[in-house]
């Protein structure tokens, strides 16, 4: 279970990184008479072949399949794994498409990068500044620590979404995709480091006494020095575990944000933007795929749960 | 007793001042305010009379003084948006808030509960699928599972697939408002409460196995205590625990969660006002969510301490001696 979870993880990533080459279409290529288009499932016999659609009905939104004549995959052409040209038959939709007629599947791996490149950066952020902040209280004891630790505890008890949507609302709510991946990043780090100083603290406090750490002392080492070269590897393992709680929660913010209109923009592809297609109710019964997203979203979670089940507490033991 | 109480009500002040104070001094902060509204051909005089009625015109401090003063005597100000008292609007949609996260916690705290000490206790295939299903359902967030559920009643048409009431129930009675709600209310409630049942299970599951090996329980089943009697009477008491520990920061989740849930089923609740407050720049809404939100955070967490007080004598005596 541990390493299917692990087999998982690797394989989202790995589609992600190598989404330019594995997408049959570009992710903002619109096709005008595809809106909301269904799947194209691949028949494998006698070669692998899709059949071409066409749109019968605009109003019903009816499409009919050419079953006569099945347009064959092009492997390796235009630089893409496997495509279908408009002008042989295609598209190839292996997810439908969305309202504008975008190929939600190119879309989806495109999305991977955007969601998980965010969630990534903001975790390491996150990490970063509760080792700091843990670390500096966890050494230096007294009244700093207890400063510092006070303010984590109220940060850690505001309900994370609302602090989110708070910061990301009180900004303008139209910017370039860059700057939001730069706030999005910042707001999430925010809150996610409070429970990573808290934990930090606590085994630092405890290395702090141990025989290494005061024979560093003894030799002269500034306590930057002890803090970070000795000290804080000791908290190693645990910021290990934080990490696969805190990515799943910011790819989960992501969405969130993106799907009440305050994350990226529509043209952006991410989970997030592609799951505010499905806010559509009526839609959503005629064109389930638009749910492609949050299956995604499933997928990355439950693979990190089940990479990390089993495992059972951190692997350093806290402060009861 | 008491000094632990004064306390818990001096954190729950703070909380409330602070949340409030610097949601509002944000929502202040933010680019483009209320006059946004007023449309393109306003004038300057109508803009100028327009913030001044709101204290915009003042400096965010001293608009800050000004509502903390007022509401010291529970005059929150008046919505921008509504064009009417912040109390009237919030009163409402902190009951809706407050319903759906009850209902959620309880059909959580007795699917959760009992499907853990089910799991903890026992193996077997039944086990084994109940483990498996909690751990998929620990995987889909409120927002996976209210737009799965949405997607399903839409389909199916089994339930509403959102809001709280049908139009024009308003004219009904009020039993038949109250039987229109509690078909629109199940949706929601499930879309929240499944994950954090998942989390209950899996609490529950782990403590009660640690508690079955603990020397008291192999003792009291050597005795020829009926092993249903050790399970619900002995080892059940003594695994709460970490469940009580986990109630207080529930309440949060259950507030995080419960924004989504809101927004996907579309649920008059806090989340969604405290959304739109937000985004039209209606500053004194904005602080009475967020002082709202506060009042529950502090509720919660101090619900959860009792929870513990009672469960573990150990923290019974701390407290008594803080």
């Amino acid at each position: 279970m541990k390493r299917a979870g692990r087999v998982l993880l690797a394989l989202v990533v790995l589609v992600a990184i190598a989404a330019p080459w594995l997408a049959p279409n570009p992710p903002a290529q619109v096709f005008d008479d595809l809106l909301y288009a269904p799947p194209t499932p691949i028949r494998f016999t006698p070669a692998p072949s899709i059949y071409p659609q066409r749109l019968v009905s605009r109003l019903e939104r009816r499409f009919e399949q050419d079953r006569e004549h099945p347009a064959a995959l092009q492997w390796f052409t235009d630089g893409r794994l496997a495509t279908v040209p408009e002008a042989q038959g295609g598209p190839l939709l292996l997810l439908g498409a969305d309202r504008f007629g975008r190929d939600t599947f190119s879309r989806l791996l495109y999305g991977a990068r955007a969601t998980l490149a965010l969630a990534a950066v903001s975790t390491l952020l996150a990490l970063a500044i509760g080792a700091l902040i843990g670390g500096v209280a966890g050494y230096a004891g007294g009244t700093l620590d207890d400063l510092l630790s006070r303010f984590t505890d109220f940060v850690l008890v505001l309900p994370a979404m609302y602090v989110a949507l708070a910061l990301r609302a009180v900004m303008p709510l139209v910017l370039p995709p860059a700057t939001v991946f730069v706030l999005l990043g910042g707001i999430f780090a925010l809150l996610g480091w409070p429970i990573v100083a808290r934990g930090v603290r606590a085994i630092i406090a405890s290395e702090r006494e141990r025989d290494y750490a005061v024979a560093g002392h003894a030799l002269g080492a500034t306590p930057a020095r002890i803090l970070l070269r000795h000290l804080l590897p000791a908290a190693g393992g645990y910021l290990g575990v934080q990490a696969t709680l805190l990515l799943p929660a910011f790819i989960l913010a992501e969405a969130t944000l993106s799907y009440v209109g305050l994350g990226f923009p529509e043209t952006v592809p991410t989970w997030g933007t592609m799951l505010q297609e499905a806010a559509n109710v009526s839609m959503l019964a005629e064109a389930p795929w638009m749910l492609a997203p949050a299956a995604a979203i499933f997928v990355v979670v439950l693979a990190v749960n089940l990479a990390v089940q089993g495992t059972g507490r951190a692997p350093v033991q806290l402060e009861p | 007793m008491a000094r632990f109480l004064a306390r818990r009500l001096l954190f729950a002040l703070v909380l409330v001042l602070v949340v409030s104070s610097a949601s509002l001094v944000l929502a202040r902060l933010a680019p483009g305010d209320v006059t946004a509204q007023l449309g393109p051909f306003a004038t300057p005089a109508e803009i100028a009379s327009t913030r001044a009625r709101f204290d915009l015109d003042r400096t965010p401090l001293q608009q800050l003084m000004l509502w903390a003063g007022r509401a010291m005597r529970f005059e929150f100000g008046d919505s921008f948006q509504y064009n009417r008292p912040v109390r009237e609007l919030i009163g409402r949609a902190a009951a809706n808030t407050a319903a759906l996260a009850i209902v959620a916690l309880a059909v959580a705290t007795f699917v959760g509960i009992p499907l853990g000490i089910f799991t903890g206790s026992r193996r077997g295939t039944a086990a084994a699928v109940v483990r498996g299903a909690s751990l998929v359902f620990l995987s889909v967030p409120p927002l996976l599972t209210s737009l799965f559920l949405v997607f399903i009643a839409a389909t199916t048409r089994i339930l509403p697939p959102g809001g709280m009431t049908t139009a024009g129930v308003l004219e009904m009675s009020w039993s038949a408002w109250l039987l229109d709600v509690a078909i629109h209310l199940p949706l929601p409630a499930l879309a929240l409460a499944l994950p954090i049942a998942a989390t209950f299970e899996r609490l529950q599951s782990q403590s009660m196995a640690d508690a079955l090996h603990q020397p008291f329980a192999v003792a009291a089943l050597a005795r020829g205590v009926a092993p249903h009697d050790v399970i619900t009477r002995h080892a059940w008491p003594v695994s709460l625990r970490p469940i009580c520990a986990v109630y207080g920061l529930a309440i949060g989740a259950l507030l995080s969660g419960s924004f989504v849930v809101e927004f996907v089923t579309a649920w008059p609740g806090l989340g969604r006002l405290m959304y739109e407050a937000l985004r039209a720049r209606d500053i004194y809404l904005v602080a009475g969510c967020a002082a709202t939100g506060g009042l529950f955070l502090a509720f919660g967490s101090l619900i959860g301490d009792l929870l513990l007080a009672a469960a573990d004598p150990r923290v019974r005596e701390a407290q008594a001696g803080a």
